[in-house]
């Protein structure tokens, strides 16, 4: 199982790094933790004539928190290091918790959760999450920088918003209000190893016992990770209450697109996705709850 | 054109001209003959090529070799201490019959390493998740947690071996009191059981 025959580039700069790629145009692609993209070109499923690895770049490795408490995740953040971040596990734990239940742990010492974001596949794990925070992207191209709704990132299984020549530097997510809690389900046949077959996040912000923001987004039901702000509206402006979640979830549910593949049937997708909607949802009214207390 | 790398494997350093295509697991068994590092899947799925970089476990095979150009790498090879002595770990596989073909064993003795190194006394779950990404076909597991488990005691004890507090005992015994582990339930799914009965709240 060897690769094929490629030139591997290490460049020590951000500049460098897109320069070679705007060069090598379709030829190019760009690689962080390689867990995707290796086993892809090994596949034959992607041969370029030149891969542009971006260890060496200085800083792009850095778990950020500006004044504001806003987090960053740099492009070749490792799964590991934001699984094991202590203050992401303490203000966004379900961060933590998607990237500690993505692969391995050898994967995880190597893949990237903005690796994880750019391979846009539709069950990512760490996507869910950071969609439901309102997370943005830092877009490095060779003349320009800018940034992008995550929203607006992901554009079918395996395609992005990016163009040629361009670098995801980091994934940005706004802080939370005090009162908020996340959380993400997921369901897989084979544990952690396998790729997810189905999976929900839910993000619960309270004020005065009222659910004051709510958001849901799904995984591995869909083209791409999922927004359903018809769910979280059933909840909007309402008191927390069991049969709105339940819901909350029927939504949901509805709201997907799921196809049959070897993980599950399209049936057990709809069907367990909205299971692990209620979950997430109840979890993430827990958290909410819990940390309003904290608060007041 | 071949690159000039250098890779300090198991304490000494290899000045290297290699391909910019070739991955880790193929320098070290081909370039270095280091081939207790095996390839199963070459895909990072199976985790028998584990070996250990700059202190954490990585698949070999989709570790590019100019990426650990500097990096140190612990392989199976250094694992012993020396001569014919076999690490606490390894000793405790022979002992508790954790291996059947073998193949899957180096890179579970790698990984059990790093655990070990992270958390010297891990609970039966912790020992699961921390080989997750290996993959045995022929024992079932119960053995390798056990053996795992069974090198963890000796480890702790300084021992260094079954010389301790383990002498005369088999690898088995070093697990007492754990009992066997339902297979259905673990590496197991990331959440329960998708219940459509349960409620919500």
């Amino acid at each position: 199982m060897m690769l094929p025959h490629i030139e591997y580039l290490l460049p020590e700069t951000l500049e460098e790094a897109c320069r070679l790629l705007a060069e090598a145009g379709d030829g190019g692609v760009v690689m962080a933790g390689g867990t995707d993209l290796l086993v892809k070109m090994k596949a034959g499923g992607v041969v370029p004539r030149l891969v542009v690895a971006l260890g060496r770049v200085p800083g792009l490795d850095r778990i950020a928190f500006s004044e504001q408490g806003d987090v960053s995740i740099g492009a070749t953040t490792r799964l590991a290091d934001v699984a094991g971040n202590e203050r992401i596990a303490y203000e966004l734990p379900a961060v933590a918790e998607a990237a500690a239940d993505t692969a391995t742990p050898q994967i995880r010492n190597m893949g990237t959760v903005v690796g994880n974001l750019c391979n846009a596949a539709p069950s990512a794990d760490n996507a869910p999450c950071l969609l439901a925070l309102e997370g943005s992207v830092s877009i490095q191209g060779p003349s320009s920088l800018r940034e992008l709704p995550l929203a607006e990132f992901f554009k079918g299984p395996g395609l992005t918003a990016l163009s040629c020549g361009e670098i995801v530097t980091r994934v940005v997510v706004p802080k939370v209000g005090r009162a908020s809690g996340l959380s993400y389900r997921s369901l897989s046949a084979r544990g952690r190893v396998d790729i997810a077959a189905a999976g929900a996040a839910a993000l619960v912000e309270l004020a005065d016992g009222v659910c004051c923001k709510v958001r849901v987004v799904l995984g591995g039901v869909a083209p791409v990770p999922l927004p359903v702000p018809e769910a979280a509206q059933v909840l909007e402006g309402t008191e927390p209450a069991a049969d709105r979640i339940v819901a909350a979830a029927a939504r949901a549910a509805a709201a997907c697109t799921p196809i049959s593949d070897v993980r599950a049937s399209a049936e057990y997708r709809r069907h367990v996705v909205e299971v692990l909607t209620r979950r997430a949802l109840a979890q993430a009214l827990e958290r909410a709850q819990a940390n309003a207390g904290r608060a007041s | 054109m071949k690159v000039p790398i250098s890779l300090t494997v198991n304490g000494d350093t290899y000045d290297l001209a290699v391909d910019p295509w070739r991955t880790l697991a193929e320098v070290l068994r081909e370039d270095l003959g280091l081939t207790g590092t095996k390839v199963g899947c070459g895909h990072g799925d199976c985790g028998a090529c584990t070996v250990i970089l700059d202190g954490r476990p990585v698949v070999s095979c989709l570790t590019m070799a100019m990426d650990a150009n500097g990096r140190q790498v612990l392989t199976v090879e250094g694992l012993a201490p020396a001569g014919d002595e076999l690490h606490p770990i390894q000793k405790a596989f022979v002992e508790g019959a954790a291996i059947q073909c073998g193949f899957c064993t180096p890179g579970m003795e790698m990984s059990a390493y790093a655990l070990l190194q992270a958390n010297p006394q891990p609970s039966e779950e912790e020992i699961r998740r921390g080989l997750s990404g290996n993959l045995c076909r022929c024992t079932g597991y119960n053995k390798i947690i056990e053996a795992v488990n069974t090198a963890a005691g000796w480890m702790v004890e300084g021992a260094g071996g079954p010389g301790g507090r383990g002498t005369g005992s088999s690898a088995g015994e070093g697990a007492g009191g754990r009992g066997a582990v339902p297979l259905g339930n673990a590496p197991g799914c990331k959440d329960g059981p998708a219940d459509a009965g349960e409620g919500g709240a």
